[in-house]
């Protein structure tokens, strides 16, 4: 009973690890380039987000699957062949069911396979764990990617148009902001928001 | 000369307008983690730029001459990372081979070359824009490479500088890294309608 509790706590921790403590984007600094590129929007970052758990998920599956078979050279092309695989699955699905969305990302969504997190967590995590630790692994990291994805960009797209997801928020004297739209935004927006994360990890500490 | 006024401008397009670090946002993490000093960013810079001319070279033949209009092309994202994959390993022995004391201070941004994603960013912004000749594709790349290796020799000089800057605590390292990248590319914002 002990041992099956002590389990439990280890894989909500694995879980919890991904949201804040190893947030991907704001502790680790991976995966930085979808992350300035497809926030200008929150339903774009949204997809994102998405394709990239689906990504994640799958990929540590199949490499924690063949984590005895992997010889250490060519480690890092097997990995990168599975990611290009299912990377590819998710654009076809993209391209043939939110066309629209799937136009508006452009290259980013086959841009995932050189997206550092899934490497990194197929890395560090799939190929030396058992086969329900990478998953768990898998949706903390993915869940934390996303989230902070959104929350970007929902700064970035209420300053910038003045409303989220269509619906106005702002006072009509309002300006918009123009340029947190555009590339600037994004990566003063974002060091601004690592530089925040860091008060708040300083001060719990 | 009409061909050649075409490739001038493509050149200059995707080095100064259309540059992948700043518009684009493809290849921050060498980014970001090379960029400290100014050698080492040249260094990063010109290999970048040989695997990128080599990548998208190969990868324009491999989409035009194999690929296209047949049911393979599904596999173009698999293809496009294996050729790269291949070309940062040629590069890589290249660099072991004749200069070692290089290969050692790049350690492990060397082979990381292929999770760069400028390279596959370029392949695929090529593909998509449909340049249907190989001239301009190998133009387009190179540019691209000389596009990166200027970004990050203006980041790296900068932050030469920064180091003695008085930066808030909780802003060091990478947060004053971004927020310089993006007045950056403000200026670089200046161009832009320039060409195309």
């Amino acid at each position: 009973m002990t041992n099956s509790n002590v389990q439990t706590a280890r894989y909500v921790q694995t879980l919890i690890a991904g949201l804040w403590r190893e947030n991907p984007t704001l502790r680790l600094l991976l995966g930085m380039c979808p992350t300035l590129a497809v926030t200008a929007a929150v339903k774009p970052a949204l997809t994102m987000g998405c394709s990239v758990i689906f990504v994640l998920v799958c990929s540590n599956i199949i490499v924690s699957l063949m984590r005895n078979l992997l010889k250490p050279h060519l480690r890092i092309l097997m990995f990168t062949l599975t990611i290009a695989t299912f990377v590819t699955i998710a654009d076809l699905f993209l391209k043939a069911y939110l066309p629209r969305m799937s136009e508006m990302l452009g290259p980013y969504v086959p841009l995932i396979i050189v997206n550092c997190i899934i490497i990194c967590r197929a890395e560090a995590c799939a190929s030396k764990n058992p086969l329900f630790v990478s998953i768990i692994d898998a949706v903390g990291m993915g869940v934390g990617f996303t989230v902070t994805l959104c929350v970007l960009a929902a700064v970035r797209e209420l300053l910038s148009t003045g409303k989220i997801f269509e619906v106005s928020l702002m006072p009509n004297a309002f300006v918009p902001w123009a340029a947190l739209g555009m590339p600037v935004g994004a990566f003063i927006t974002l060091g601004l928001m690592i530089g925040m994360v860091n008060i708040i990890a300083g001060k719990k500490a | 000369m009409d061909t050649l006024s075409t490739l001038l401008l493509g050149f200059i397009s995707i080095v100064i307008v259309n540059n992948l670090v700043f518009t684009k946002f493809l290849g921050i993490c060498p980014y970001l983690g090379v960029s400290g000093r100014i050698d080492m960013a040249f260094g990063m810079g010109l290999a970048v730029t040989f695997v990128v001319t080599l990548s998208g070279t190969l990868t324009w033949l491999i989409d035009h001459l194999i690929l296209m209009g047949t049911p393979l092309e599904v596999t173009r994202y698999v293809c496009f990372i294996l050729v790269i994959a291949g070309a940062v390993q040629l590069v890589e022995m290249y660099i072991r081979k004749f200069f070692p004391s290089l290969y050692d201070s790049f350690g492990i941004f060397l082979p990381l070359i292929t999770t760069n994603c400028a390279i596959l960013g370029l392949c695929l912004f090529i593909n998509l824009w449909g340049i249907d000749s190989l001239l301009e594709a190998v133009v387009l790349s190179f540019g691209a490479g000389i596009g990166f290796t200027m970004a990050i020799c203006i980041m790296a000089g900068i932050r030469e500088n920064l180091d003695l800057a008085d930066v808030p605590g909780c802003l060091k390292g990478a947060p004053i890294t971004l927020i310089t990248a993006g007045l950056l590319a403000m200026a670089f914002m200046g161009f832009a309608g320039m060409i195309r």
